[in-house]
């Protein structure tokens, strides 16, 4: 009895350590906002993010000034006329992966997953299923997703949004986990 | 015996564990927070171009941008309807600036006027910034060296080099009070190699101010104004009134001015325009901004 007691706490403890938690600190999160006149893309190579292997809970963060683009004046505009980065440094993304329990973590592979969560950009925040494939290489993880959202849901406003300027943008993200 | 004490701890390690079953929400929220407690914010965007009219601002372009410029003002608006208000003349200035690191600038330009050549030096010596770190104010250090190639009417005087050459200091200190307000101070002085008459200083020594003030997402007003301690005779002091417009891919300046040179010795020093007068130049500057070397997130390809 104490013995059979003593092994369950035992495997209680060691099933709540296999809790892990996987982050980076350099996931890249990139957009396109490009039209037939101009090509648009920001680069940011500093994007931080969380996910929990067991409840599939993930998180993502980032400055906003971190953009890069290729042509300077875009980021200025970028910056001060459309995403007021001053007054909204940052953009978060809240969810859940809801299909964790399709990915095996300790086995090669690709697994096609489902996020439903809250994208919080230019101080508005708004509910988003993005979708995407966890890679699972020799124990390494890494998430591509790629979606698209409406500037408009996000207040985003510019007279030359719609003409040179995508009024859906693409959000990339390529994150690889430790 | 033994072992149910083990087995206890063990329950109460595991308990513990849930009950501190981690919430990446929670952690997200509260990483912010010290973020935003420890980190600095620079200011940015203090003026929205390298340049208020003549003069320069605390903004450099970045690094491996190479800025192409076009700086031109028409003569003066009293010239009357003959000359359609100065629009027949015109002086301008082409140059080429570019970004050696975010901190550092070069530049090289020549103006029409006086036949001048001149190339110049910014460099950023510290940056307005908020937060952990606290600065007040952005401080730049801008050296220019100035040749003016214009015959002199006299054919007797032969001139050396360095008889044509023309060097300004200045320091560019200015706060960006918020997103619609910026205010810069530059103290300068402009040497003179040869200066027109024994009894004039070679070193003269003025004090601009320049602001911008924003009206529409994209539209700046601009002013600038250099008061000059001492100076050569016959001249005035340099003031420019303008708008500062955005528009895709470049900035594009409209301004009125009692300033006919582009320099920082034409206009600083040799203003021979008074507003009250009506010597006043409209003109524009463009500014045409190609990358020549791409930040490193754009060299692979992606």
């Amino acid at each position: 009895m104490k013995k059979s007691l003593f092994i369950a706490a035992m495997l209680i403890s060691l099933a709540s350590f296999s809790q892990k938690v996987y982050s980076t600190k350099s996931g890249q999160i990139s957009f396109n906002a490009s039209s037939p006149i101009e090509k648009i893309k920001g680069i940011n190579n500093q994007a931080d993010s969380k996910m929990i292997d067991k409840n599939g809970q993930i998180v993502f963060m980032l400055l906003i000034k971190s953009f890069k683009f290729e042509n300077q004046l875009m980021e200025d505009h970028f910056n001060e006329n459309y995403m007021e980065s001053t007054k909204f440094p940052k953009a978060d993304f809240k969810g859940f992966i809801t299909n964790i329990s399709s990915v095996d973590f300790t086995k090669d592979g690709k697994y096609p997953v489902t996020a439903d969560g809250t994208l919080t950009l230019h101080g508005v925040s708004k509910k988003v299923q993005p979708t995407g494939v966890i890679t699972i290489t020799n124990g390494k993880i890494s998430l591509n997703s790629s979606f698209k959202i409406a500037l408009k849901d996000y207040n985003v406003t510019g007279s030359y949004i719609g003409s040179k300027i995508a009024s859906d943008v693409e959000i990339n993200v390529q994150c690889k986990y430790e | 015996m033994k072992k149910l004490i083990i087995a206890l701890s063990c329950l109460l390690i595991q308990s513990s564990l849930h009950a501190q079953d981690i919430d990446l929400f929670k952690d997200m929220d509260e990483q912010n927070k010290k973020e935003t407690k420890d980190k600095t914010d620079y200011a940015a965007y203090t003026f929205k171009t390298t340049r208020l009219t003549n003069g320069h601002t605390i903004e450099n372009v970045g690094k491996g941008i190479l800025d192409f410029r076009i700086n031109h003002r028409f003569g003066r608006v009293n010239q009357g309807a003959y000359n359609l208000f100065g629009l027949d003349n015109a002086s301008m200035r082409m140059a080429l600036d570019y970004g050696i690191t975010d901190k550092l600038m070069v530049g090289i330009g020549r103006s029409t006027f006086e036949k001048q050549f001149d190339g110049f030096v910014k460099y950023k010596l510290l940056r307005q910034s908020s937060g952990k770190k606290h600065m007040p104010i952005s401080l730049s250090y801008v050296a220019t060296g100035i040749l003016k190639t214009l015959k002199d009417p006299d054919p007797t005087i032969t001139k050396n080099f360095t008889d044509r050459l023309y060097f300004a200091h200045q320091l560019l200190i200015a706060r960006k009070f918020n997103d619609y307000t910026s205010i810069q101070l530059m103290p300068t002085i402009v040497h003179y190699n040869i200066v027109p008459t024994a009894n004039d200083p070679n070193d003269l020594f003025s004090l601009g101010i320049g602001a911008r003030q924003r009206i529409s997402k994209r539209v700046n007003l601009t002013g600038e104004y250099y008061y000059q301690f001492n100076k050569l005779s016959g001249y005035y002091n340099s003031f420019s009134v303008g708008f500062d417009i955005e528009t895709g891919g470049h900035v594009f300046q409209l301004h009125f001015t009692n300033s006919t040179g582009m320099t920082e010795r034409t206009f600083i020093t040799e203003t021979t325009g008074q507003w009250g007068k009506g010597d006043i130049h409209f003109g524009f500057n463009i500014s045409r901004v190609f990358t020549i070397v791409k930040p490193k997130e754009f060299k692979e390809k992606w």
